[in-house]
């Protein structure tokens, strides 16, 4: 399956499981959503479990909030993640506080699926990757799938995690896993080990990252699309590298990443979204305080750049081959 | 660097200069308040129309005012309700009991027992009769105005003090500020702090209600000045959407901390007639009209119930004391207004239609007056031997991480540790 093949199986199969399970959003319904996630559903389960919103973000999430308050589990759509934005006081101030604010007494069983980061000339405004924004905030879980097989099961045990999770989708991988090399063919899921995907129910854990590929010389911490492009350079540089893809950044696997960490001495960071405050630091931060004894070299970040997203210059900006390739050249001589 | 290319280009001559309005209330500290121009109408001017009635056919509903109560203290027309004396006596105890409790926990504010307090002084006709008249399995999400609501479904008036007092035995572990209360058995939504969230919420949980084929409906209140909100728009645009089985209240108490209604756009428009523009049915209520309230709230729950969609009710009252203990409104609105206030008090009003029907008197009416004034003293006697904020232990430092998730991750674990560390070195005397 295709990612988003995969994920649209995720949903078929909770949507079977649990009558409560509901999936809305902009263009959902009988459209089948742009990226074709939701196709099939509303045919299948109905217009009551499967339905187009208003262009509304904040109602939509608004309104999904008070749908799991009344003891269903909604699966509420952001067409980009660039568009959250107006639903993020429903999100920071009501779904990630209620079941705290409440001591329990209301609970908010949501998964907002997000489209999100670049790599498609999506522009400004249709390749960002906010997902710091949202592991700044207790009480969200963030999630991030890099291939079919994580996509399906981390979806469905995310729709039945009884906290609300933020499942963020790279876009550029929706249709096969992409190595950074933008002027290269396409490449498909076809054939692709983590795109053999099972029909049926199965779950991945939230909390738990991945090693994609152990290694003695470095760690990579990544997710998303940049699995895919650090797996390519690795493999271009010969360098053995131990390529962790986190999956969850809230809560983050620490166990793994200081496992590896402490064996290898050195950490690389990858991620697409902009340096300054991202998910990198966070991460940077905590493998300094718990590995420091054992880093033989600065942590590297490669990031995106702190600028928009630009539409023609997307490939000065986004942290392909080059950029990582520098990082690891100058972490392997440290 | 490079320069961004563009030009000047000069103001064409002759045209008048634009004026920029900001709105103005009509009175200010030290002003005489005269009221004359607001349009009173009597009980019948607009009449009850049948629940089936389209947004666009209730203009007199949204721009008029729906009364029962007359000058005269008699029910009258055709939105009176006809209650039994019985539950005019209950509407007239609940808010006793409200204004009885908040006079109480405002005081203990001022006694530093609690950081705040926020009193619904002049607005009890709005949380009670709206509560009285809905189904008790129906869920209300409030905004902070609406303790009322609380009494009016019996919660037991030591709980919501141990939450006032953020104490051992508050039903939140001292986590929300005080009057930001949560009681799901009582279909009362946990209160937030930002403003008008829950509209969309309660729209949410209508659909939901809906969806699943269930007979239940939502309730929401926001203040006139949260409708300025971009919520309020979401949420009444999802209403109409979905058809949503929703009743949407504006408790226009004419301010919104120091500010008018003009500046929620009060003007040019009621906020009942907003609804119209959404294709839903928006009706202007007296709020100090306990009767008008419960029945404008009725025919609205009804519509809903009738798959006949949401409904909007304006409630016009008048916020009578500070908007918290936080706030002195001397500083900004005339002392006259609360007594000028043409809508009188409701608890009054309420009363002396009791007395005009011959099922009260100003003896029983002491008697109740000093029996509420002493369920609330013994029940703040008793939260108070679960501690007050400040005072006594209350919850432990792990309640502090709990809840933020089902389960704690490690991160919020080795917080915690921490925190217990720190309070060990802090109090060594209780640990």
């Amino acid at each position: 399956m295709t990612m988003t093949q995969a994920l649209n199986s995720a949903l078929a199969v909770m949507m079977a499981r649990d009558d409560g399970v509901m999936v809305l959003g902009e263009d959902v319904g009988y459209f089948g959503g742009v990226f074709r996630v939701t196709a099939g559903l509303q045919e299948k389960f109905g217009k009551h479990r499967c339905f187009d919103t208003p262009i509304t973000e904040c109602g939509i999430i608004g309104a999904a909030i008070g749908m799991a308050a009344y003891g269903l589990r909604p699966v509420p759509e952001i067409q980009f993640a660039d568009y959250i934005y107006p639903g993020l006081d429903q999100i920071i101030s009501e779904a990630a506080r209620i079941r705290y604010r409440s001591a329990g007494d209301f609970t908010c069983p949501i998964t907002i699926r997000l489209p999100f980061g670049g790599g498609i000339f999506g522009g400004q405004t249709h390749s960002q990757s906010p997902e710091s924004l949202f592991t700044h905030i207790s009480g969200v879980k963030t999630v991030v799938p890099s291939n079919p097989h994580d996509a399906k099961g981390l979806l469905i045990a995310a729709i039945e995690d009884n906290d609300p999770v933020i499942f963020m989708e790279p876009k550029r991988c929706y249709n096969g896993p992409f190595d950074g090399y933008y002027d290269r063919p396409a490449k498909s899921w076809a054939g692709h080990p983590d795109a053999e995907v099972d029909e049926g129910y199965y779950r991945v854990p939230l909390g738990k990252a991945r090693i994609v590929r152990e290694g003695q010389d470095l760690t990579v911490l990544a997710y998303g699309t940049m699995v895919h492009v650090t797996r390519q350079v690795l493999a271009e540089h010969g360098i053995d590298g131990e390529l962790i893809d986190l999956r969850t950044l809230v809560p983050l696997d620490i166990e793994t990443i200081e496992t590896s960490v402490k064996k290898t001495g050195r950490c690389m960071i990858v991620h697409e979204a902009t340096r300054t405050s991202g998910f990198g630091a966070e991460l940077s931060a905590l493998v300094q305080e718990r590995c420091f004894y054992h880093l033989e070299a600065p942590i590297e970040r490669v990031t995106g750049f702190d600028t928009p997203y630009p539409h023609s210059l997307e490939w000065s900006y986004f942290p392909g081959p080059i950029r990582i390739g520098e990082a690891l050249a100058r972490l392997m001589r440290g | 660097m490079a320069k961004s290319g563009k030009t000047d280009t000069a103001a064409p001559p002759n045209r008048p200069g634009l004026t920029f309005h900001v709105p103005e209330p009509p009175f200010r500290p030290g002003d005489a308040v005269d009221y004359s121009f607001l349009d009173i109408p009597p009980p019948d001017r607009i009449p009850r129309p049948d629940e089936t009635v389209e947004a666009r056919q209730v203009h007199d509903l949204a721009y008029g005012l729906v009364r029962v109560l007359g000058d005269d203290h008699e029910a009258s027309g055709s939105w009176d309700p006809r209650l039994d004396p019985a539950m005019l006596l209950r509407m007239l105890r609940k808010m006793a009991l409200l204004r009885a409790f908040d006079d109480r926990m405002f005081r203990a504010q001022r006694q530093g027992k609690t950081s705040f307090y926020l009193k619904s002084t002049g607005e009890e006709a709005v949380a009670i009769g709206a509560a009285l008249a809905l189904d008790r399995e129906d869920m209300c999400f409030p905004s902070y105005r609406q303790q009322g609501i609380l009494l009016a479904r019996d919660y037991p008036l030591v709980r919501m003090i141990d939450q006032i007092y953020s104490n051992r035995d508050d039903p939140l572990f001292g986590r929300q500020l005080p009057i930001l209360y949560s009681a799901r058995e009582y279909g009362f939504f946990t209160l937030s702090g930002n403003l008008t969230t829950q509209y969309p919420q309660a729209v949410g949980w209508a659909m939901a209600s809906a969806a699943k084929g269930d007979t239940r409906i939502a309730a929401t209140w926001c203040g006139e000045g949260s409708t300025s909100e971009g919520d309020f728009h979401n949420a009444l645009t999802f209403a109409a959407v979905y058809n949503a089985p929703c009743v949407f209240n504006v408790v226009n108490n004419q301010y919104a901390i120091s500010t008018y209604p003009g500046f929620a756009g009060s003007e040019r428009t009621t906020f009942a007639a907003r609804a119209i523009g959404y294709g839903i049915p928006g009706i202007r209520v007296d709020g100090n009209d306990i009767l008008a309230v419960w029945s404008a709230t009725r025919w609205a729950a009804d519509r809903a119930r009738l798959n006949l969609g949401p409904t909007l009710i304006e409630l016009f009252t008048y916020r009578a004391e500070a908007h918290s203990t936080s706030d002195d409104p001397s500083v900004y609105r005339s002392a006259q207004e609360r007594q000028e206030w043409p809508l009188g008090d409701p608890i009054t009003r309420l009363k002396r239609h009791c007395i005009a029907r011959g099922i009260w008197d100003l003896e029983r009416q002491e008697a109740m007056d000093l029996e509420v004034a002493s369920e609330v003293a013994s029940a703040q006697k008793e939260a108070e031997t679960h501690g007050i904020l400040g005072h006594g232990l209350h919850q432990p430092d792990t309640t502090m991480f709990q809840d933020v998730f089902e389960h704690m991750p490690w991160h919020l674990r080795e917080q915690c540790e921490q925190a217990i560390r720190e309070r060990a070195l802090k109090w060594p005397e209780r640990p």
